[in-house]
């Protein structure tokens, strides 16, 4: 079928299988390949992305339930300054000042949940342990990333 | 935090938090993985594995219904050599006729219709004859034995001397990289190309050209792209898929074959962490001074030789903790089993022994009726020490003022005695060491070399097989470049690892990428400032680049004898403290680590924020070991080979963890680093079953501690 999508921001037409996974369409089809592969069963949150506001992990959407969807991967995050400089989000910078981001695979997911979280604080009363706890992450024990979020919750800049 | 032994003040870039040089690229999703790679024309290739553990194939039936013709098939047949090259070539790349373990490759499959092969990967039957196969350690055959022997270590038992023994386990470990195992490979003319995820591009060189039986090095061009995660899954377990995708390729007339793994073929067959059996008695004085010590490490092996026998080395020679013992004997047994061969893992064995030694060393101490850190002091490592292998210590390890301060910072004794023993929750410490780089005379055969090219666009460029994989390689040898040149690190480059293109700096492994090939780094930019004698880089390098290469050399009287297993093991030591804090549920026992401090010294910090981030990283998969890291194994395979049944920390778990850096430079290493990606692996299960055993009263012995064995 005929799927239509809003990608950051981008509107996206593309032909799929329904139940396709969304994370296939965003890496094959549109080759957005920063939401990555983890598990394949919503249990690792590699391919963390959101869709109309809410977190998903996209291997587990049917992508007929994108149907015209607004989805926001990492690819969507930085924006490009008057003079050509990238200008990361503010969770992505602060991820990269507090060393959140190690091998690099689990943080689009991260990050995107982290986003999320920013936006949503509300979802999760427990606070970033909570908020964090559907993204495995192999590298870190989680703490640089929790220094990160909170570097970037004091930013203050919830996109 | 870091405290600081001396206050250089004139270094601009060594001992800073230098941003991660791909950090950017990784969080914005720009980084290219190999599965990320957009290779037009490309197959897909599954591979058929082996469902007993042991016996025969006696049959494979393609069922009717596909269609068999469009697939490429590779078996062993196809295959020049049936080895894949590593310390010995016995495991075969397929079923040689006998089936050794339920995870091994009986033929591939390739079809451009990925899904189609997935289907018909599960379709295709085989007909086995079954054998019993061996599980578990101390029965079939061992694979290799080492022995230490020092001093009187009868005489010290024969005299009338407390005498305690004790018997330890740990399992099995899966690495649960993020990104699993995978491989791109296409042929171009007679050579192959691959491009793939891994620590070790040469290692999959060697075994590739091995393999296919070609003549030429330039045969064979390995790229490791981006890699999401290794901790030594990555060592030498790539080889296979390199292999495999090649032959894949090669069938299909050099067009690309795409094998990638899975989450649960990754978690079934790959390398896991050896699991152990350590059995320990020591003497010593009623006042806790050691005379002796006998250990035997028996660690299971899998079906093939692998790394094992390095494994078993580097846990036997770290046995015996950081303490002085004036005998010791220490036996090591690996075993053949019909498992998957288990592999690297961070820590490589010392892990496991260290976790038996710091245990037993706590319940000698409550036989002693003595405090377990003041057992620990009395027998510390000092300057001047004989270890079991005739090494000195050549630096004064400090332990006591580690010690402390982990004890300062986790408010130990003042939370200890409120607890109260017995009342679901309390504290424990572990000490240890380890040993930077390969063992023994191991850096001298790795003969690595590392370049740095003056480049006529301005830059220098950093050419090194050592990978990249999360550690942070790439930063730290662009700060030890800029430092070594005193030019600025904006004009450095990091060449990305190919064979053929960066020369052998080594494997990516035994925590001796910034400390020993950081060190080559090092000299070579000194070299090369030479060399470039004030010039800026473009001028100098206008006609042509301008190289500078350094060559490893063992540091003066760094001599080792594999015979006698005596000598020096490593050219240098860390060492660190760990404190665990844990609760356990009085009605579920569900067992949490509330937090964990660590004191380590790493010799020079070369970037604060990435050093913790290695500790902090290692002390969780540590806790996740020792806790919720359960490999059920069933006839040797795995069955929990998913990430929904196979525990590891998520946020909500995460202890609350507190680093600190105590620094004595090594003056061998780059600009006084020591080791540090495995270390932070040595002390969290010790630490956290000792915590267990005072919280709960259970005389724990074996990690990982379920609940249900807290219990029981």
């Amino acid at each position: 079928m005929t799927i239509r999508m809003t990608i950051n921001g981008r509107d996206c037409t593309t032909d799929a299988n329904p139940m396709t996974p969304l994370l296939d369409v965003l890496r094959e089809s549109c080759r957005l390949t920063g939401t990555k592969y983890g598990c394949g069963e919503g249990e690792c949150g590699a391919c963390t992305v959101i869709m109309n506001d809410e977190l998903v992990m996209s291997c587990l959407v049917p992508v007929m339930q994108a149907e015209v969807a607004t989805i926001e991967t990492v690819e969507g995050l930085a924006r490009m300054a008057d003079d050509g400089a990238e200008i990361l989000h503010p969770v992505q910078q602060a991820f990269l000042e507090c060393g959140g981001a190690q091998c690099g695979i689990c943080t689009p997911g991260m990050v995107m949940a982290g986003v999320h979280h920013l936006r949503h604080p509300e979802l999760a009363p427990d606070g970033l342990a909570e908020a964090l706890e559907g993204n495995l992450c192999r590298c870190t024990g989680y703490s640089a990333i929790f220094r990160a979020m909170e570097r970037a919750a004091e930013a203050g800049r919830p996109a | 935090m870091t405290i600081s032994a001396d206050s250089e003040t004139k270094l601009r870039y060594v001992g800073r938090s230098v941003t991660r040089r791909e950090g950017a690229d990784k969080l914005t999703g720009r980084s290219r993985y190999v599965d990320d790679m957009h290779v037009p024309g490309a197959l897909t290739g599954r591979t058929i594995r082996t469902s007993i553990p042991a016996g025969r194939v006696r049959n494979v039936r393609f069922p009717d219904g596909f269609p068999w013709d469009e697939f490429i098939v590779a078996g062993p047949d196809d295959l020049p050599a049936n080895e894949v090259a590593l310390i010995t070539a016995d495991q075969p790349a397929f079923v040689d006729g006998i089936v050794r373990h339920a995870q091994e490759a009986v033929l591939l499959i390739a079809h451009e219709d990925a899904g189609l092969v997935h289907e018909a990967a599960r379709a295709i039957e085989i007909e086995y004859e079954r054998d019993a196969g061996v599980f578990g350690m101390e029965q079939g055959h061992v694979l290799k034995q080492l022995a230490i022997r020092h001093g009187d270590f009868e005489g010290a038992f024969a005299n009338g001397d407390v005498i305690f023994e004790g018997e330890y386990r740990t399992g099995a470990q899966e690495h649960v990289y993020i990104e699993t195992n995978g491989f791109i490979a296409w042929w171009e003319g007679d050579g192959v190309v691959l491009h793939g995820s891994h620590q070790c591009p040469y290692y999959v060189h060697k075994a590739v050209k091995h393999a296919f039986a070609l003549d030429r090095d330039d045969q064979v061009r390995v790229t490791q792209e981006t890699t999401g995660g290794g901790f030594g899954g990555k060592e030498e377990f790539p080889s296979l898929l390199a292999i495999h995708s090649a032959l894949l390729s090669r069938k299909a007339g050099g067009r690309p074959v795409r094998l990638i793994y899975d989450r649960a073929e990754d978690m079934a067959c790959s390398t896991k962490r050896h699991p152990s059996l350590t059995r320990i008695r020591t003497a010593c004085t009623p006042e806790g001074v050691f005379k002796g010590v006998e250990i035997d490490f028996h660690i299971d092996g899998g079906a093939y030789v692998t790394l094992s026998p390095v494994v078993l080395s580097r846990g036997l020679l770290h046995s015996g903790g950081p303490y002085l013992w004036p005998a010791a004997r220490m036996d090591g047994y690996c075993w053949f089993t019909n498992s998957p061969p288990y592999g690297a893992f961070r820590g490589f064995g010392a892990p496991q022994s260290e976790f038996a030694i710091e245990r037993h060393l706590d319940r000698l101490a409550a036989k002693l009726g003595i405090c377990p850190i003041e057992l620990r002091k009395r027998n510390f490592l000092r300057k001047g020490d004989m270890l079991p292998t005739s090494q000195i210590v050549g630096e004064e390890p400090e332990l006591e003022r580690i010690v402390e301060r982990a004890l300062e910072l986790s408010d130990y004794r003042a939370k200890q005695s409120g607890y109260g023993e017995g009342n679901g929750r309390g504290l424990g410490l572990s000490v240890f060491y380890h040993g930077t780089g390969f063992t023994g005379s191991g850096e001298v055969y790795l003969d690595s070399v590392v370049a740095l090219e003056a480049q006529a666009d301005g830059f220098v460029e950093i050419q090194v097989s050592s990978t990249e994989i999360g550690q942070g390689t790439e930063t730290v040898f662009a700060q030890i470049a800029a430092e070594g040149l005193g030019i600025d690190i904006e004009s450095i480059r990091f060449r990305k690892p190919e064979t053929g293109a960066v020369p052998d700096s080594g494997p990516t492994v035994a925590s001796r990428t910034c400390s020993i090939v950081g060190g080559l780094v090092e000299r070579a930019a000194r070299q090369l400032r030479e060399q470039l004698a004030g010039r800026d880089i473009a001028t100098a390098s206008a006609t042509g680049p301008v190289r500078a290469e350094a060559r490893y050399q063992a540091p003066p009287g760094l001599v080792w004898n594999d015979d006698t297993y005596q000598g020096c093991a490593y050219g240098a030591y860390s060492w660190g403290c760990n404190v665990a804090e844990v609760s356990i549920d009085p009605v579920t026992a569900e067992l949490r680590v509330e937090s964990m401090w660590g004191i380590y010294d790493i010799g020079r910090v070369i970037n604060p924020v990435l050093a913790i981030g290695q500790v902090e990283g290692g002390m969780a998969q540590g806790i996740g070991w020792a806790t919720c890291e359960d490999v059920v194994l069933k006839e040797g395979a795995m069955q929990n080979t998913r990430v929904t049944n196979y525990i590891i920390p998520t946020s909500a778990d995460a202890a609350e963890l507190f680093v600190e850096f105590v620094e004595h430079h090594n003056p061998c290493g780059a600009f006084g680093a020591k080791g540090v990606g495995e270390i932070p692996l040595d002390g969290p299960p010790a630490a956290v079953a000792n915590a267990v055993t005072f919280a709960t009263g259970k005389d724990i012995a074996a990690i990982p501690i379920r609940p249900e064995d807290l219990l029981a």
